[in-house]
């Protein structure tokens, strides 16, 4: 029992990263139809962003880790800007394999580029504290209740991951811009028609979503902390398939996702078959897909000709 | 006294530049390498690669080879599975070296190497540990321990020191040092009437090991074998004590990196491993190592520093006692090598290709790697 609930909190953290990343792609997908493969290397980023600037805004205590958290997002969501800016808006009106190629070697780019301005070594996610002792992002504590464990940096990575994700729906919901959101992933076209400028809701759109996965980088770095210029990859994989998994273009679909992949991981990890961890995970998106190709809560859409 | 030692510096560079010029007339002699310089294993490689170049100074300082200098050109496995075959077949083609220190990582020494064992190019691989790694063909040498010796050392140690009787492992399935480091552990401890209480597997590179070092803390083990390189280790070691997994964590001499306490931090307190090499070692040999490696570095030595630096000093010796360059009298002399006397102790090659060796256990204590006990084969 003790081991179920540990497992529990175990795959709810890392999950929860998972379901920042997701909501990335699933929100540019949402607006332009297209998946940003660069979103892996931007949740890179990040991590590297926390780094530099953990030692500069006093990283160690928790507003020293909240405004490093703040930061890095800040910095994210500037590079999706960019990126969006330079890289996909002259294809505006492209066919989407263009786009998706385009995503495709702005990921290499970044990682390369890491490699060439950070360099190739893993770098430890770790700050100069008191005493020449390193510490964690936020002051870490491990909490205990009967024989079940839970260290503080889990429970900051579920709390912060919360936050954000009320923060998102109140900003997709309750906002004019959110408004424009939805509307042009509805219809991009009609919603130009009623005056939304479609160029800067899609800026803003990869910004929203550059600050989550640059926040997600942050929690991430805190939770392993050995980064290098290739960490996003594999985070960027599951992520993408978490988005799937919940039916891709969907806010909430992406978050329930992220969960469930992490969570899956997590189980399987603790059995016999934990070699088998990320087979087992996509095997499950390949079974959801069979049976409900629009993922978990995504819209079936009969196209009309 | 620092004016001394900076005018003793200046008077060493004179005598290393003089028989240098002159040797410029000869034509060098092309010594190759292949180690993890970037990457997750870069630490390893890096470390190695410093001691190989303080040997390759010293040793042209005095004058080189013969009267021929020396020359290393070392190539980059990347840390990745695939790089070493191209970058082992590049130096034997294109740079017609007529020695090869091999990568210190058993996985990647065991893909490059077989392709100098067919081209006829001796190899002394620093620290590739696998047994397997000689066994590729008689020219095949290693200066470091073997898996067997230490995967039985840390189930001797684990026994009679902390008085472990049920051990939960955690091995990286991706990698022949690990699953050879954990075989012999098992055997050693299965004879010793101990018992593995679990087992959980990961591959090299992941970042997540909490679901399995929840599942061993379910298991009750009075202590963890973790057979993994430094990289790895040190997120297993945070993740372990995060849960709350008080018992000691032992590992293989994959452990030795500066890394593993700077990702670690206090975590890492406790972790107990083989070393080739300490730093508290007392010998004249080995603290003038330490001296003139920190001098040059401004770095203390690891292990693999100590094992690089007698990697290049061995193959120096064997060009020395082959009386030429020929690759194939090059191996005929590291075969018979019987008492060389290294910075990591007395070396001597067995019919394996294998030195046996004396190892030492050390404890990680603040942040520092401290001597324990000394074992022997």
């Amino acid at each position: 029992m003790t081991e179920l609930l540990q497992q529990l909190i175990n795959g709810l953290s890392l999950g929860a990263i998972y379901a920042l990343i997701a909501l990335g792609y699933t929100m540019v997908y949402g607006v332009l139809r297209f998946i940003n493969f660069a979103h892996s290397e931007v949740f890179m980023v990040g991590a590297y962003a926390g780094y530099f600037l953990g030692p500069c805004l006093g990283a160690g205590t928790i507003q020293g880790g909240l405004a490093t958290l703040a930061g890095a997002m800040a910095i994210c969501a500037l590079l999706g800007v960019i990126i969006e800016k330079l890289a996909y808006k002259p294809l505006r009106g492209r066919s989407n394999l263009t786009v998706l190629i385009t995503a495709i070697g702005v990921s290499l780019l970044l990682q390369n580029g890491g490699q060439k301005i950070v360099g190739a070594n893993p770098r430890a996610f770790q700050f100069a504290g008191p005493g020449g002792v390193n510490r964690s992002l936020f002051p870490e504590t491990q909490l205990h209740f009967r024989s079940l464990t839970i260290s503080s940096n889990q429970l900051i990575v579920l709390g912060v991951a919360l936050a954000l994700l009320a923060g998102l729906w109140w900003i997709v919901h309750r906002t004019r811009v959110g408004t424009a959101m939805r509307a042009m992933s509805f219809n991009a076209t009609a919603a130009s028609l009623v005056g939304i400028n479609n160029s800067a809701v899609i800026s803003f759109t990869f910004a929203l979503g550059s600050a989550l996965a640059g926040a997600g980088g942050v929690l991430y770095a805190m939770n392993y902390p050995s980064i290098d210029p290739l960490m996003g990859t594999l985070p960027g994989l599951k992520a993408f398939v978490a988005a799937v998994l919940g039916g891709i273009g969907n806010l909430p679909g992406a978050a329930l996702g992220g969960l469930l992949i992490g969570l899956v991981e997590t189980f399987v990890s603790g059995t016999r078959a934990s070699t088998y961890r990320d087979a087992i995970a996509f095997a499950i998106l390949i079974l959801i897909l069979l049976f409900r190709p629009a993922g978990l809560l995504g819209r079936m859409r009969v196209e009309k000709v | 006294m620092s004016v001394l030692l900076r005018a003793l510096r200046h008077l060493g560079w004179v005598c290393a530049l003089g028989p240098a010029i002159v040797a410029l007339a000869v034509e060098p002699i092309r010594v190759g390498e292949f180690s993890s310089l970037t990457g997750r294993e870069a630490g390893l490689g890096q470390y190695t690669h410093m001691g190989v170049v303080l040997a390759l100074e010293e040793l042209n300082a005095a004058g080189g080879v013969g009267g021929r200098p020396l020359v290393v050109l070392a190539e980059d496995t990347q840390s990745k599975a695939g790089e070493s075959a191209t970058v082992v077949r590049k130096l034997i083609t294109r740079d017609h070296v007529v020695a090869i220190i091999g990568e210190g990582a058993s996985g990647r020494c065991l893909e490059g190497a077989p392709i100098a064992q067919r081209a006829g190019i001796p190899v002394v691989t620093p620290s590739a540990t696998n047994p397997k790694v000689t066994a590729i063909g008689d020219c095949i040498f290693r200066v470091c321990f073997t898996d067997p010796f230490q995967g039985t050392v840390m189930a001797k140690f684990a026994r009679d020191s902390l008085n472990v009787r049920k051990v939960g492992l955690l091995v990286d399935v991706a990698s022949p040092y690990s699953l050879g480091l954990a075989e012999f552990f098992r055997q050693r401890c299965r004879v010793d009437g101990g018992q593995i209480v679990g087992e959980q597997r990961f591959s090299g590179g992941d970042k997540d090991f909490r679901g399995q070092l929840t599942a061993l803390k379910a298991a009750n083990a009075d202590a963890l074998f973790v057979p993994c390189y430094y990289g790895d280790a040190s997120l297993i070691l945070l993740q372990a004590r995060q849960l709350g997994i008080t018992v000691p964590i032992l590992g293989g001499d994959g452990f030795e990196a500066p890394e593993l306490v700077q990702v670690a931090g206090a975590a890492a307190n406790g972790a107990c491993f083989p070393v080739h090499f300490s730093t508290d070692d007392t010998a004249p040999r080995s603290r003038g190592f330490v001296e003139r490696f920190s001098k040059r570095w401004n770095k203390v030595p690891t292990g693999v520093s100590a094992l690089g630096y007698d990697t290049l000093m061995l193959i120096a010796d064997a060009i020395r006692r082959a009386g030429g360059t020929d690759p194939k009298s090059i191996r005929g002399a590291l075969a018979a090598t019987t008492a060389f006397e290294g910075v990591t102790g007395r070396i001597a090659i067995d019919a394996e290709r294998n030195a046996r060796k004396p190892a030492s256990i050390v404890r990680v204590e603040g942040g520092q790697f401290r001597f324990l006990q000394a074992v022997t084969p």
